[in-house]
C-alpha cells in the first residue's frame, strides 16, 4: 500500500499493520490471550510475503524477548507482543533490555493477573513493572495504537534516548474491538522512519563486547544514563509527534492529553480506553454548567509530572481513576500523580483515588457520573474507593 | 563504520559521558579486573612445563598467555582460581597455591 487507505481493524490488527510498516528484521513472540491475533496477523504477512521479517518461533515470552534483546544487540529493529503473565515471565529480560539500551518495540494487552484465573482487561500486568525502565505508552483507540507503534520506534532508536518501548492496548476494549482506522502508506512512513542505524553492532570488522559486567564502581553510572535518556525522552516524544503530524498527518498531544482543564473545577485523571466512556459524560454534565474536565495519561514512563501539575492548578477535586491497585496502599498512579503534585507551588487539590476494572469489570458512564458527585461533594476519609 | 583502536589500554571512566550508551563497548580489554574470589592460584614450574599448551586450551577464561620463548604467564588479574589448568596438565607443571602466602 504507498498510499494512505482506511480499514476496518480491531486494536491488535491496527498494531500488526504498524509493524509491517516499520519493516523490523526480527518477530519473536509467543502467543497469549489477548495479545494473540496481532501476532497471528504478522505471521500471516510473513508467510504471503508481504512483510520480510525473520520470524522466530520461541518457547515462552523469556525467550521471546531474548531473542528480540539478541537481533537488537547486532543492530536489527524488533517487534515483540505479550500481555498479563506473559508479561511477569518476560520480566528479568524486560531489564536485560533497558540496561543495554536495546530499543525493541513490544506491544502488550492490558490484562488482569492471576489468582484468580482471568484473561479479560486490567492494567495490574503493565502497571507493577514501572521501574523496568521501558518507555510506557497507553492508547486509548485502535488509530492511536497504530500511530503509537510507528511513532514507538523513531523514539526508541533516537541516539538520545535508545531505550525500549511498551505500548499498552486495554485487553479486548481496544485489542478485539473495531474500528475504522486510518493506515498510512508505505512511503509516508519510510520517510517517517528510516532504517535503524546503531555504532552499538556485532561487526565481525569492529568487534565489540556486548552485554558485559559492571562492578560497584561502575554500575551506578549506567542506571543514572538510564534514567537521564528517559528523561530526555519526554522532549524527543514531543518531536517525534511533531514530525508524524507533518508527514502523517495526525497530530499527538504529548505525554497527557487534556480536556476542558483550563477551566475545570472537578477533573478525574486516567489512562487507556476508560478515557471514552468519560469523554462523554464530561460533555453532557458541562452542559448542564457543570465545569469538569479530563486529564488522560498517554505516557506513564517518562511521567508527566510538570504537565499534570499545569493541568490540575486549578482543579477544586481531582479523582484518580485506575485499574490497578498496590495492595496495602493505594493505585500506583495516583501515588504517582501525588508526588507530582506536592513538587507544585500551588496547594495540592484535594485527592481521591478510585480503582476499577480489575480483572475486566465494566466501568460504565454512571460509574463516571458517580465519580464526578463525589468529587464535588467528597468528606476525607477512606483514600482508595473501589467502584 | 571507522573500527575503534584495538588492543588498547583501559582508562577508567571518571564523568558520566566517559561512559559508553548501553553495555556495548569495543573489544579488546577488559573493564575491570575480576579476581578477588580467588582463593588458590596456579602456579607454574617452568622447568617441568613441556608447553604442550593444554592449559591454554582448557582455561575457561583465556588468562594463560604463551609466548615464543619461556614459559607461559597467567594473567592473575583474571584468573578465577578454578584449578581446571593444574587439573589438566599432564606434566603436573601446574601447583594450586594458597592465595594468602601471596599476601593479596
Amino acid at each position: 500500500m504507498e498510499r494512505e487507505t482506511k480499514a476496518f481493524l480491531s486494536g491488535n490488527e491496527a498494531v500488526a499493520r504498524a509493524v509491517r510498516l516499520a519493516r523490523p528484521h526480527v518477530i519473536a513472540a509467543y502467543p497469549i490471550t489477548p495479545q494473540t491475533t496481532v501476532i497471528e496477523r504478522l505471521a500471516e504477512m510473513v508467510e504471503e510475503e508481504s512483510l520480510k521479517s525473520e520470524y522466530l518461533h520461541v518457547e515462552s515470552e523469556h525467550s521471546a524477548l531474548s531473542a528480540c534483546i539478541g537481533a537488537s544487540a547486532v543492530g536489527a529493529r524488533t517487534f515483540t507482543a505479550t500481555s498479563s503473565q506473559g508479561l511477569l515471565y518476560m520480566a528479568e529480560c524486560l531489564h536485560y533490555a533497558s540496561g543495554g539500551r536495546f530499543p525493541i518495540v513490544m506491544m502488550n494487552a492490558n490484562r488482569s493477573v492471576a489468582l484468580p484465573w482471568n484473561i479479560y482487561g486490567d492494567q495490574r500486568d503493565s502497571l507493577s513493572l514501572l521501574d523496568c525502565g521501558w518507555i510506557q505508552a497507553y492508547a486509548e483507540d485502535a488509530q492511536e495504537s497504530l500511530d503509537l507503534v510507528l511513532q514507538a520506534y523513531a523514539i526508541a532508536e533516537h541516539s538520545e534516548v535508545l531505550t525500549p518501548m511498551m505500548i499498552n492496548l486495554d485487553g479486548f476494549v481496544i485489542t478485539h474491538t473495531y474500528e475504522l482506522v486510518n493506515v498510512p502508506g508505505q512511503n509516508e512512513i519510510d520517510l517517517f522512519l528510516p532504517p535503524f542505524r546503531t555504532t552499538n553492532k556485532m561487526d565481525f570488522d569492529c568487534p565489540m563486547s556486548l552485554a558485559f559486567t559492571a562492578g560497584p564502581a561502575y554500575n551506578q553510572a549506567f542506571k543514572q544514563l538510564q534514567h537521564l535518556a528517559m528523561l530526555k525522552a519526554s522532549r524527543v516524544i514531543g518531536e517525534v509527534e511533531e514530525r508524524f503530524g507533518r508527514l502523517v498527518g495526525r497530530n499527538y498531544p504529548g505525554l497527557i492529553e487534556t480536556l476542558y482543564c483550563g477551566d475545570a473545577e472537578y477533573i478525574i485523571v486516567t489512562l487507556g480506553s476508560v478515557a471514552g466512556t468519560i469523554r462523554p459524560v464530561i460533555e453532557k454534565l458541562r452542559s448542564g454548567g457543570e465545569r469538569v474536565g479530563l486529564v488522560r495519561i498517554r505516557y506513564m514512563r517518562p511521567f508527566p509530572d510538570a504537565e499534570i501539575r499545569r493541568a490540575l492548578a486549578g482543579a477544586k477535586a481531582v479523582g484518580v481513576l485506575e485499574k490497578d491497585i498496590s495492595f496495602g496502599f493505594e493505585g500506583t498512579v495516583f501515588t504517582n500523580v501525588s508526588s507530582a503534585l506536592m513538587r507544585s507551588q500551588v496547594v495540592p487539590p484535594r485527592l481521591l483515588n478510585f480503582v476499577g476494572g480489575l480483572g475486566g469489570k465494566d466501568i460504565s458512564a454512571a460509574d463516571i457520573e458517580l465519580i464526578f458527585k463525589r468529587l464535588k461533594n467528597s468528606e476525607p476519609g477512606e483514600t482508595v474507593e473501589f467502584i | 563504520m571507522t573500527c575503534p583502536v584495538r588492543n588498547r589500554s583501559f582508562i577508567p571512566p571518571v564523568e558520566l559521558g566517559d561512559y559508553p550508551v548501553g553495555t556495548a563497548f569495543p573489544a579488546g580489554h577488559l573493564v575491570d579486573t575480576n579476581a578477588a574470589w580467588r582463593s588458590l592460584r596456579p602456579v607454574i614450574d617452568a622447568t617441568a612445563c613441556s608447553n604442550c599448551l593444554i592449559c591454554w586450551l582448557l582455561c575457561p577464561d583465556g588468562v594463560i598467555q604463551r609466548h615464543d620463548r619461556g614459559a607461559l604467564q597467567i594473567d592473575y588479574d583474571y584468573c578465577k582460581g578454578c584449578g581446571i589448568c593444574a587439573r589438566e596438565c599432564r606434566q603436573k607443571a601446574i601447583s594450586m597455591e594458597n592465595e594468602g602466602n601471596y599476601g593479596t
